[in-house]
């Protein structure tokens, strides 16, 4: 009552920055420092000390280029898969489901309420030797009889576009609904046939969600390693798995934080550059 | 075909009994079985624990469970006669990740939430490399007379002063029944045609490698650090060829059971319960030129408080009587360390009393091997260059 006015927004921010200050920032901090260390000479398995050894972070880079650019191009791949089935899923979802809006909104949430993990597993059976997919094509030889599609690039591009397909529905639902309906309409009075009405309100009208969606899909899905894990091979891995790896396997930290802050800071390259590219304007 | 090396007949039939309550807990995926047994404590919550408790974190599917009841019937006795409230966590899953959980609380000394871990004998010996172990109180375990004469003092604890083994685990090859009808006995079996593509080995790797460079005739209690490097980029050629599927910890019992594998270096005890599972459908044999003998080790770490060490104390020594032990083995399928046991064994199983894989004869126990013990810096680079033949 008594507090003067400015105070209040300082007040307010609190509990939000304390919370990421002790589990977003003192962790950053720590993972930094532990990014340039080096074995103790002589010291036990996962011994190290501070020598400030920035040369860490070119050698893990060097020694994992492949599975940086594997983690780049599968998050690629799924972005846009995802986005080519999420689009017409929104589309017919915001404009033409009537009644049923509501449950089909239910549904595209619904593989939320059973663990990500669970879901990967599943797919993992679904696609396997004995499920029904693979026995399927090869009986309408679509397949070789012996290919096979779990260990693949294609299990695990497949498995991250199912497990984002949510985070890139939601946001293209979200602005597709907004769109004023009498602006597709006005662009019929003005001679626009379908095609081009959607060309040129619908598309740039949910750009906003395009955006949002994409980067939902995309920043999880570059850092995942639970689907190469899973669903891939040794000739799949993803970065997600060398830093698990490093982390818990070879107890080499140093590495494993190094690769982090790498894949971090070309995350946020990518998006910036794509942000720019699709203009901020459009983020609302 | 010598019994000797496959599952015998009365053994899968004796198994077969089994099936029922060992193929619920297996079938709902080792995944539903930990996280349903994760769910109801998890460890590190009671820090400090009771006085009058002990917690226990143990690999999954590694302690006889009555499906019926849900409980472990010799963890209950071992409560009811003693009076100590056994706490019974089924999530040691992996020795690296298990370390990797609990390192920085053992370095601050601080509950790990932990009485007594089950750490296989190359992460028991970092554990007390580091002094993360405690020493035992001798007159607490009579019964530590009981271990079998050739696992009373391996190099990292001569006179087991502060682990006693708590199953042995034999490497070896599994594999289809009707993909490979004439069996695996060498590395050349293993990558016949057939398999190519389908074959998964163990991400522990001094199983998987040990297997690869006793086939390529290298005596691995001595392996050299040209010999181990020459069989990892044997094990990354196979890979990059397309023979080796994937490398994995206990996933790949149901890669075999999917058919997405026909062909495994595995642990005779997991295949052991799938052949049971399955009709048969699969098989096991220690490999001809050899295979791995390691063991997963009762040990009590450093956090532990003095109530908490006892009380392990007084579990460990119950469970290295051989009736226990028998009960136990009957249920795990593993090589059981217990001198005796294999009399009890006579009284509950007979069957089981024979087998070679609870049971090792003097013949078969010959032709297992142990890697031998690597140096902190072995270690390290080892494991990076058998990571990285994985793609990681």
């Amino acid at each position: 009552m008594s507090l003067p006015k400015v105070r209040v927004p300082y007040l307010l921010l609190f509990p939000g920055f304390a919370f990421l200050f002790t589990f977003f920032i003192l962790p950053i901090i720590n993972l930094a420092q532990t990014s340039t260390q080096t074995p103790i000479a002589g010291g036990d398995t996962g011994q190290y000390e501070q020598t400030l050894a920035f040369s860490n972070y070119v050698q893990a880079f060097l020694d994992n280029k492949e599975q940086f650019g594997r983690s780049f191009l599968y998050a690629t791949l799924a972005t846009l898969f995802a986005l080519a089935i999420a689009y017409p899923l929104a589309y017919a979802i915001a404009f033409k489901s009537g009644k049923f809006k509501n449950i089909l909104l239910v549904l595209v949430v619904a593989p939320f309420f059973t663990s990500f993990l669970l879901r990967t597993i599943a797919w993992k059976q679904i696609l396997g030797e004995e499920g029904f997919v693979v026995p399927g094509l090869r009986s309408l030889h679509i397949i070789g009889q012996q290919t096979t599609l779990t260990s693949t690039s294609f299990a695990v591009v497949a498995g991250m576009t199912y497990n984002f397909l949510p985070f890139m529905t939601l946001p293209l639902y979200a602005s597709l609904e907004r769109i004023d309906p009498r602006t597709i309409e006005a662009a019929g009075d003005l001679y626009a046939n379908g095609i081009t009405a959607f060309r040129r309100v619908t598309v740039p009208l949910s750009l906003p969600g395009v955006v949002a969606g994409t980067l939902l899909t995309f920043i999880p899905a570059a850092g995942d390693y639970v689907n190469a894990a899973i669903l891939g091979s040794p000739n799949t891995k993803m970065i997600g798995n060398v830093i698990e790896s490093r982390y818990f396997k070879i107890v080499d930290y140093p590495t494993a934080a190094a690769l982090s802050f790498t894949l971090m800071a070309a995350i946020l390259i990518l998006v910036t550059l794509y942000i720019r590219k699709a203009g901020t304007e459009e983020l609302v | 075909m010598a019994t000797e090396r496959s599952l015998s007949p009365e053994a899968r039939s004796i198994l077969g009994t089994q099936v029922s309550r060992r193929a619920v807990l297996a079938g709902a995926g080792g995944l539903g079985a930990a996280g349903l047994l994760a769910a109801c404590g998890g460890g590190g919550s009671s820090a400090g624990g009771d006085a009058n408790a002990v917690r226990w974190g143990n690999w999954p599917l590694y302690l006889d469970f009555d499906e019926a009841t849900k409980t472990y019937p010799t963890l209950e006795k071992f409560s009811e006669q003693t009076g100590i409230d056994a706490k019974y966590f089924e999530d040691y899953n992996d020795n690296d990740e298990f370390f990797g959980k609990v390192q920085a609380q053992l370095k601050l000394g601080e509950d790990i939430g932990y009485d007594v871990v089950t750490p296989t004998d190359w992460m028991a010996a970092r554990w007390i490399r580091l002094g993360y172990a405690q020493k035992f109180d001798a007159a607490n375990i009579p019964n530590k007379v009981n271990i079998l004469d050739s696992l009373a003092s391996p190099s990292y604890d001569p006179n087991r002063e502060s682990t006693l083994t708590w199953q042995g685990i034999m490497g070896g090859f599994g594999w289809n029944v009707e993909k490979n009808p004439k069996g695996i006995r060498t590395l050349d079996d293993l990558f016949a045609p057939q398999n190519k593509g389908k074959i998964v080995v163990l991400t522990e790797m001094r199983d998987t490698i040990g297997v690869i460079l006793l086939g390529q005739g290298v005596d691995i209690t001595k392996v050299t650090e040209d010999q181990f490097m020459n069989a990892v980029d044997f094990m990354a050629k196979k890979i990059s060829d397309g023979w080796i599927r994937g490398v994995k910890g206990n996933e790949y019992a149901e890669d075999l059971t999917s058919g997405d594998a026909t062909a495994v270096i595995g642990w005779s005890g997991d295949m052991f319960i799938l052949s049971s599972e399955n009709e048969g459908k699969f098989d096991f044999a220690i490999p001809e030129s050899g295979g791995t003998i390691s063991g997963d080790n009762l040990m009590i770490p450093s956090t532990a408080s003095a109530e908490g060490k006892l009380n392990g104390e007084k579990m460990i020594n119950y469970y290295f009587e051989p009736a226990v032990a028998a009960e136990v083995a009957a249920y795990v399928n593993y090589v059981c360390p217990v001198k005796g046991a294999q009399a009890e064994m006579e009284k509950i199983a007979p069957e089981l009393a024979t087998s070679e894989y609870i049971f090792p004869t003097e013949k078969t126990a010959s032709r297992l091997n142990v890697f031998r013990s690597l140096t902190p810096t072995e270690e390290t680079k080892w494991s990076e260059a058998f990571q990285q033949a994985q793609g990681n």
